[in-house]
């Protein structure tokens, strides 16, 4: 044992020397070769000796602003767990050791249970690639309502990734739920104990317990080591650092759930437990603050989702929402997932308005902003001149192109 | 022979539904917790304040507690607080106007909530540090100055789920549900069946 260790040690710290060996003489090597214009094949900068946890190139630099997710540099569906958006609500970010951590289920059950983190992966898991986004998303603060340039600030707080973890319902039926037991309420075991109530019938339906995003380890920040997924769901009710589920009769009127979480009309009666999140969509390419350099060929690309299922069609409008064409969709087309949807684009260097509309497998459209409108009964002045703050705000969202290339934010003008 | 399909259909799907509550634990994994292991965990407290703990508290008192443990954030009055959710006091009238006031008086719609969260989350630099005293103490001085209750009123245990909140009916629908395969429009006010649209 000890021989083999000794053996193992010189191993690597021969590789070790080598490697050093052989950078310095490929640094030398760079360093002697000359510019000689661009018919020379580059040589590339010293070699990158590989961490055991791997990181990107130096040359990329796509980053969380605050709370919000870069979408404009997303790929594909999934985001990476490093830019995955956060809302904390004021509470730290809690750093908590796995072994220490516990999972107690009681209240209207016919035997309480306390598990450990193992325990927790020990049953039957499932992974299943699943939407997050704020309920509050797309509708700011007044005062930084108008000035969102980017989509990393129109929509930044929607990301999606592959979850692992154990479907609620396993959970629930160890400890059995009594006949009167129709909602529960989830409790967090950060700092602020964050806590809201889901009703029976979702927990059993597929919400999941996970402790996996994207092949790791859930990160700290998305709730380590445990944390509820409520598909489709606002994301305040996917409650991070999951420690306790308390199976009631009915909801508990936490604040987030009574007062935070709620859509107040101008006549004074609000909407709340509002679950779902409805059909959305934004084009991530051309988007805010980006310029296109020339008229052209430019491939449109965009994301579209939906609580209530998987996205049906993508429609895209390149004349501010007088005609639409329907875009590819990039499978997979998932339920309660990102969907990458993308539209061929020859612009012709006059000032255009872009815009996408997402319908979901029920035939639920997205809305433009004017039926937003309509359906809130204000008018087009509403949105800057108060101070209320709403939820679920899905407007079709209009990007607008100046001849100079140059892309705007135009969901507030007219 | 087309009705015997849908019978046998029918018994599948009821069986379905019985073994979704099924009552024996399939995997015996975790361990059965302590009543006192519950007891210290659960911090729930609902709108029938059953798990609401022994002691009592009134405005006077809170007032002392507010000054040296919330006023810092919130405001001497209550209705300073600069952040969201920051202003606990005042916002009547407000709610129909361009500025609304979501404060404890104008629209928290159950006094157990603010127990509830002030126990759980606050003050916000040493969250759970409260006495259950203290927290019936200060849900009394938030009571009391949002013009809810008298200023000696004792709020305990027995008297704070009994507090009607001004705004109790501002919110729909007024019994909150879901169950799959339904869901509720934007501003409609009660659950419909998902149809397929065309």
């Amino acid at each position: 044992m000890d021989s083999d260790q000794n053996g193992r040690r010189k191993f690597l710290k021969n590789a070790a020397m080598l490697a050093g060996a052989v950078v310095g003489s490929m640094r030398e090597a760079a360093a002697q070769s000359t510019k000689k214009g661009e018919t020379e094949i580059p040589i590339p900068g010293p070699p990158y000796v590989i961490p055991p946890y791997g990181e990107r190139s130096r040359f990329v630099n796509s980053k969380r602003v605050g709370e919000f997710a870069p979408l404009q540099d997303f790929m594909g569906i999934i985001t990476p767990a490093a830019l995955h958006y956060t809302v904390d609500h004021g509470s730290p970010i809690a750093d908590i050791d796995p072994a220490q951590h516990r999972l107690l289920i009681h209240g209207l059950v016919e035997r309480p249970l306390i598990f450990t983190v193992d325990e927790v992966k020990r049953f039957p898991s499932v992974s299943r690639i699943h939407f997050l986004q704020c309920a509050g998303s797309s509708y700011l603060p007044l005062g930084d309502r108008e000035k969102a340039v980017t989509v990393q600030e129109t929509h930044g707080k929607t990301s999606c990734s592959e979850w692992t973890g154990v479907p609620l319902s396993v959970l629930l039926q160890e400890a059995g739920v009594k006949k009167e037991g129709t909602w529960l309420v989830a409790e967090g075991a950060e700092w602020k104990k964050h806590s809201i109530s889901i009703p029976m019938a979702k927990a059993l339906d597929d919400a999941l317990v996970v402790y996996g995003q994207n092949g790791e380890p859930i990160r700290r920040e998305q709730g380590f080591p445990l944390r509820l997924l409520a598909p489709g769901w606002e994301g305040v009710r996917n409650v991070k650092y999951l420690r306790r589920i308390k199976v009631v009769d009915r909801p508990y009127m936490t604040k987030w759930e009574s007062t935070v979480y709620t859509n107040l009309r101008m006549d004074g009666k609000a909407r709340w437990f509002q679950f779902e999140l409805e059909p959305n969509s934004v084009i991530t390419y051309p988007s805010g603050g980006q310029k296109l350099p020339a008229s052209g060929f430019y491939q449109i690309s965009g994301l579209a989702w939906s609580g209530g299922g998987a996205v049906r069609k993508v429609e895209v409008s390149t004349d501010g929402g007088r005609n639409w064409k329907e875009a590819q969709l990039q499978q997979p087309i998932l339920p309660k997932a990102h969907t990458r949807f993308r539209f061929d684009w020859n612009w012709n260097g006059e000032e255009v308005v872009l815009l996408s509309r997402c319908t979901d497998d029920m035939g639920e459209v997205q809305p433009t902003k004017a039926e937003v409108e309509k359906l809130w009964n204000v008018k087009p002045g509403y949105w800057l001149s108060t101070t209320n703050r709403i939820q679920h705000f899905n407007a079709c969202q209009p990007w607008k192109i100046t001849p100079e290339g140059s892309v705007h934010n135009a969901i507030w003008e007219a | 022979m087309q009705f015997g399909k849908l019978s046998a259909l029918a018994a599948v799907f009821l069986a379905a539904c019985a073994s979704s509550r099924a009552q024996s634990p399939k995997y015996n994994l975790g361990r059965t917790p302590t009543d006192e292991e519950i007891r210290a965990w659960d911090i729930s407290v609902g709108p029938e304040g059953k798990e609401l703990p022994p002691g009592s508290g009134n405005a006077v008192a809170g007032a002392k507690i507010y000054a040296e443990k919330c006023a810092l954030c919130h405001g001497p009055t209550a209705t300073e607080g600069k952040f969201l959710h920051g202003v606990l006091v005042g916002g009547k009238e407000s709610l129909t106007t361009l500025e609304p006031m979501k404060t404890i008086g104008s629209y928290w719609p159950y006094a157990t909530t603010i127990f509830d969260f002030v126990r759980r989350a606050m003050p916000f630099n040493n969250p759970g540090s409260l006495t259950a005293d203290e927290v019936y103490s200060l849900t009394a001085f938030l009571l009391y100055r949002n013009d809810i209750i008298e200023e000696p009123t004792v709020i305990d245990a027995m008297t704070l789920p009994k507090v009607r909140m001004p705004n109790r009916d501002g919110f729909f629908p007024a019994n909150p549900v879901w169950k799959p395969g339904y869901y509720q429009p934007y501003f409609s006010p009660q659950l419909e069946p998902r149809k397929k649209k065309q």
